[in-house]
């Protein structure tokens, strides 16, 4: 039984996104050709077959488009944390790619201290870079009034 | 192919928690009962079709029934998704001459726990279904679900009224029928509204059971099954679809994450039928949980979208409703085995052999899961 958190698994199409991330940028595969914006990044657009690609800076700003409230039985380091929120967040620069997450209180927060009854749909948030494990950031989310105070 | 093959044996073994048998022994039973309740031969089988995920193999299971010279043989992805391809599969196969009797089967033990495929990952998560949720905690197809769920409830205004609708007309059909996990299990509406959250807005009766057991029906020509033994079960229309850009689940990089591949499944389902949804008397929605019905009813055209909430009130999909659904307790109340019972109770329904018999039910639908790459199948009664 897997004791940690779970962390991405790289390969050649995955690695930048996370590279990206370590220096606390949320970036976005495009198409080289057509500019078509594609997640899970991938080989080729879909749109016109270009295998060439480029990483579009996000403004890192989003909405929650839905969440919800895992209970156990999880794998015990989750289930150490549940209840915890967990939230998809739509960005403004392309509705149809949508970020799943979570929603903290500050930057290196736990996935569990927010009050879940108190999130709603449309809230507006901005993204964190809190490091997982030394060199891996996962990108969560951060309500913009709590970023501002 | 239109009416041209038709389902003229099924099997089951007993449906429960655990089972000690293998998961191989279950997929003989059930299989020489389908066998049997046709009148056919084992050595007259010659098709054999199953899901991708399925651990007992085609050569186990020719060697041990004594089968024929296969001549077909092939698995379909996908899980939940697969179990109407499985079988529309091997019609296709029958009516096209590649195979004359073709075996679909499902054998599934999970009952006991260790056997969760969401535990089986491994720390470091691959795949694009899962890299970019697992790790922020989305685990389980239930969280992806309740993902959906909340966003349907935004939009629609569907409540938990409308989920436990679900859940407790499964649950009354099982009270009827002695197979099911659930047949002396009643559930009330406070017993839905007070149980375990397992992933908010999703409550432990949203979730299917988790069972032992084994299923399989056997597929031949409706010229063939006009001599055998049992009232054919007519494959009318029958549909799969993968829509474009969809992945393994619940896909969010879409423009319409809650239109899932019901809706193109349906395309396809209807345009091959002669008839229409309301025509339909009796529907197997696949249930792994229960909200997948509310959007399944909409994406099959039932009812309007965002209206299958209201759909499922005063009895809606119950016996005596307008539609009744999931007659034998479905994935939810009779048994869980990736949606293969949900199959053999429309083969029912469409004999009048169901335990929740609907009156006269001439054609009878069976969905695979929403969320995933699917398939459906419109059986008739041939009268
Ligand atoms: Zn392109």
């Amino acid at each position: 039984m897997i004791e940690g958190l779970l962390l991405p698994g790289m390969d050649e199409d995955s690695e930048p996104f996370f590279g990206f991330t370590a220096v606390q940028e949320l970036r976005v595969q495009c198409c080289s050709d057509c500019s078509a914006a594609r997640m899970p990044p991938r080989p080729m657009c879909p749109h016109c077959g270009s295998l060439e690609s480029i990483w579009e800076l996000l403004s890192g700003s989003g909405t929650i488009w839905s969440y919800c409230v895992p209970h156990g039985p999880l794998l015990p380091a989750y289930s150490a944390l549940a209840p915890y929120n967990l939230i998809i967040v739509e960005i403004p620069e392309y509705p149809a790619i949508r970020f799943c997450g979570n929603l903290v209180a500050s930057p290196n927060g736990e996935i569990n201290e927010l009050d879940p009854a108190g999130i709603r749909i449309g809230e507006s948030v901005q993204v964190v870079f809190p490091e997982a494990v030394e060199g891996v950031v996962l990108p969560r989310w951060q309500r913009l009034e709590d970023g501002e105070s | 192919m239109r009416d041209q093959t038709a389902i003229v044996g099924i099997g089951t073994t007993e449906f429960a928690k655990q089972i000690d048998r293998s998961e191989r022994r279950l997929a003989l039973e059930a299989i020489q009962g389908a066998l049997v309740d046709a009148g056919i031969e084992p050595s007259e089988v010659d098709g054999l079709s199953c899901y991708s995920m399925e651990s007992t193999e085609e050569i186990d299971i020719a060697r041990n029934l004594g089968l024929g010279d296969l001549t077909w043989f092939s698995k379909v992805a996908y899980g939940g998704g697969a179990g109407c391809g499985v079988v529309g599969q091997a019609a296709l196969a029958v009516a096209s001459g590649q195979c004359s009797v073709a075996i679909a089967w499902r054998s599934r033990k999970r009952g006991g726990r260790g056997t969760r495929p969401w535990a089986g990952v491994s720390q470091r998560v691959q795949g694009d279904q899962q890299r970019w949720t697992r790790p922020y905690g989305m685990l389980r197809p239930v969280d992806e679900i309740a993902m959906l769920t909340t966003r349907y409830q935004h939009e629609f205004g569907a409540t938990r009224e409308h989920l436990a609708n679900v859940a407790l007309a499964a649950r009354r059909h099982a009270n009827a029928n002695p197979a099911a996990v659930m047949f002396d299990r009643p559930m009330t509406r406070e017993d839905y509204m007070s149980a375990r959250w397992v992933s908010e807005p999703l409550c432990l009766f949203d979730n299917c059971l988790e069972t032992d057991g084994a299923c399989a029906v056997v597929i031949t020509s409706a010229e063939r099954a006009r001599d055998l033994r049992q009232p054919a079960a007519l494959i009318h229309s029958w549909a799969q679809s993968l829509p474009q850009q969809h992945q393994t689940m619940t896909n969010f990089f879409c423009d319409d994450p809650l239109r899932g591949p019901s809706w193109s499944c349906a395309e396809k389902l209807w345009s091959l039928a002669e008839v229409k949804p309301d025509e339909v008397a009796v529907a197997q929605l696949y249930d792994a949980f229960s909200p997948l019905v509310l959007l399944s009813l909409e994406g099959y055209g039932f009812c309007e979208r965002g209206e299958a909430g209201p759909f499922t009130q005063d009895g809606g999909i119950e016996i005596g409703g307008r539609l009744p659904v999931n007659t034998s307790g479905g994935g939810m109340s009779e048994a869980y085995l990736h949606g293969f019972n949900l199959i053999v109770e429309a083969v029912r329904q469409v004999r009048g052999t169901s335990s929740n018999q609907v009156p006269d039910a001439e054609f009878s639908l069976v969905t695979s899961g929403d969320g995933v790459p699917t398939g459906a199948l419109l059986l008739r009664s041939d009268r």
